[in-house]
């Protein structure tokens, strides 16, 4: 929760929001700043005018139904939506204060700075060790040794070290689900992101590896800032800071976890927390 | 009362289920038989009367006058020049045009075109590309060449490579395309890095396809490269090639052609299914 501050560009983009929530001694700072975000699947609207802060070294949880577009924005914040044609996102993102969806912005360097974990486990189709220095190298042209180094502080950063160190030339894919999505969070942090984004990363793993997980996300947010994408709310209620409920391509409702699921505002947010619709 | 006629309806259900089970079943069993045993009759026929002539001399001395002694080696230098030479410019091609329909313009309304005009050269009778070649590269060069036999083999290699180089990729799931884009890959480093790896193994298949077509072709060579008896090495002259001579040979009366034919379609076999296990034993090694 400690905020550093190196990252000071972010404070003209906190400077301009109004502050979400003020938990800790010091204050919050957004470091991702939505506002007025709308997403077009062709004609479909599948976002509507989102305004929502993510805050530095929190964890934002996103809930709500199926369908109801909390996927859609954790896909425009890495600008992943662009592989398609016809997605298209309107409104403002700012990153450190600044517009990522200005198509100025490189949206590789984008993309090696807020990274993503997806539901199923995407291992690349090469060994342990090269799963994790593919990205690496293409932004750093390390040495031999200190590649061994990153790769290392990568693995036993997504607690996956002590499984694998004997057999870091093995194909990732050899590995079970749970290990399989720890290497793809290592490969994402082994690229040194600001943001992580985690889109259902459990949702295809059994309650161990999913406990795992949640740990990780956990120890992650004292140095990342974080969105995670769920369809379970104690999994929210676990793991997150903030939370925001969405529904039918809306934010309904978006506080402070604790609130949201103690004593939500909305009565929508309190119908869907409780179990009678979703 | 009212399960009783259930339980029976059900019961002759299931026994109908399990009848049509075991006729499909069988049919299918039946069907690889037949397949299967026709091509053991086919390698049966070629090892039979083309073994006998498999000696040093084959590969040593080339093809004789008739009704003399001789061997093959013309037929098969001139064969592997033209396959490489072919498959060596129709690979590249084809791979990277596959690369753009599948990757590049997979949502691009040119690509469906392309996809279909490929289709098209991909079931063009062989022959046609012969003629084609004939009058695009033996007119204007004033002769036949080894240059456009090459020509024409690399025209049969795009197709091939295209259509399995598209569809091998296509199979890459787009997750694994997104997971490489979301730690900061270009598009060229997905494509490279990630797609072609995962594909690698059913685009080797795709080039082993096209060689395999490629060198047992007849009807290309014969406006193109034209066959030489005698040896050459000469790119911009005649060459021999092994499926032209099993033609001249298999259908003349001279019995030491004949023999020598079947010797030269069973050198071709083996070297298809030699070329084959190596490439297969070398891309499963390297995805390790």
């Amino acid at each position: 929760m400690s905020v550093s501050t190196s990252s000071t560009p972010a404070l003209s983009g906190a400077a301009t929001s109004p502050a979400v929530v003020q938990q800790s001694a010091t204050p919050a700072l957004d470091k991702i700043r939505i506002e007025n975000l709308s997403f077009f699947y062709g004609q479909n609207r599948a976002l509507k005018d989102i305004t929502l802060s993510l805050t530095e070294n929190q964890v934002t949880a996103f809930i709500g139904p199926s369908g109801c577009g909390k996927s859609t924005l954790l896909r425009v914040l890495n600008r992943i939506y662009e592989l398609y044609p016809n997605q298209r996102a309107e409104g403002t993102v700012l990153l450190d204060g600044e517009d990522i969806l200005d198509p100025k912005q490189d949206r590789n360097v984008l993309r090696a700075r807020i990274g993503m974990v997806f539901q199923k486990p995407t291992p690349f189709p090469m060994s342990i060790y090269e799963n994790i220095a593919f990205g690496v190298r293409l932004y750093d042209h390390l040495s031999r040794s200190e590649m061994d180094e990153r790769v290392e502080h990568a693995l036993r950063g997504a607690a996956l070290w002590n499984e694998v160190k004997d057999k870091l030339h093995a194909s990732g894919t050899s590995l079970s689900g749970g290990q399989q999505q720890r290497l793809c969070i290592a490969r994402t942090v082994a690229v040194k992101p600001e943001v992580i984004l985690f889109d259902e990363p459990c949702s295809a793993l059994d309650p161990i590896s999913t406990s795992r997980i949640e740990e990780l996300i956990d120890e992650l947010s004292s140095s990342y800032t974080i969105a995670i994408v769920t369809h379970n709310m104690q999994q929210a209620a676990r793991v997150s800071d903030h939370t925001a409920f969405m529904y039918l391509g809306e934010l309904v409702e978006f506080g402070e976890t604790q609130t949201i699921f103690t004593a939500p505002k909305q009565k929508k947010t309190e119908e869907y927390i409780t179990g009678r619709f979703g | 009362m009212s399960m009783q006629p259930d339980k029976v309806r059900l019961r002759s259900l299931s026994a109908r289920r399990r009848s049509a089970n075991v006729l499909f079943q069988s049919l299918c069993y039946i069907a690889t038989a037949l397949g299967l045993t026709a091509l053991f009759l086919i390698l049966g026929s070629l090892l039979h009367n083309g073994l006998g002539g498999v000696s040093l001399r084959v590969f040593t001395e080339n093809t004789p006058g008739p009704g003399s002694q001789g061997g093959l080696r013309n037929a098969i230098v001139g064969s592997a020049i033209m396959t490489v030479l072919g498959v060596c410019v129709g690979t590249p091609i084809g791979i990277l045009a596959g690369t753009f329909m599948a990757e590049y313009g997979r949502y691009n309304r040119v690509t469906p075109i392309v996809r279909f005009i490929n289709d098209i050269l991909l079931s063009a009778p062989s022959i046609i590309i012969g003629l084609f070649v004939y009058e695009l590269v033996v007119v204007p060069m004033g002769g036949f060449s080894a240059l456009a036999g090459s020509a024409a083999l690399a025209l049969i290699v795009i197709p091939v490579v295209v259509r399995t180089t598209e569809d091998m990729l296509l199979l890459v799931p787009n997750s694994l395309r997104e997971a490489a884009a979301s730690i900061g890959a270009p598009r060229s480093v997905i494509i490279r890095s990630v797609s072609y790896k995962a594909a690698q193994a059913g685009i080797v298949t795709g080039i082993l396809l096209a060689i395999a077509r490629v060198s047992g072709e007849t009807a290309p060579l014969l406006f193109t490269a034209l066959g030489n008896l005698n040896f050459s090495l000469d790119l911009k002259g005649p060459m021999a090639s092994l499926p032209l001579i099993i033609n001249q040979f298999a259908s003349s009366a001279y019995p030491e052609w004949q023999s020598l034919a079947w010797t030269g379609a069973l050198i071709v076999t083996a070297a298809v299914l030699l070329l084959s296990i190596a490439a297969r034993v070398l891309v499963s090694k390297r995805s390790d």
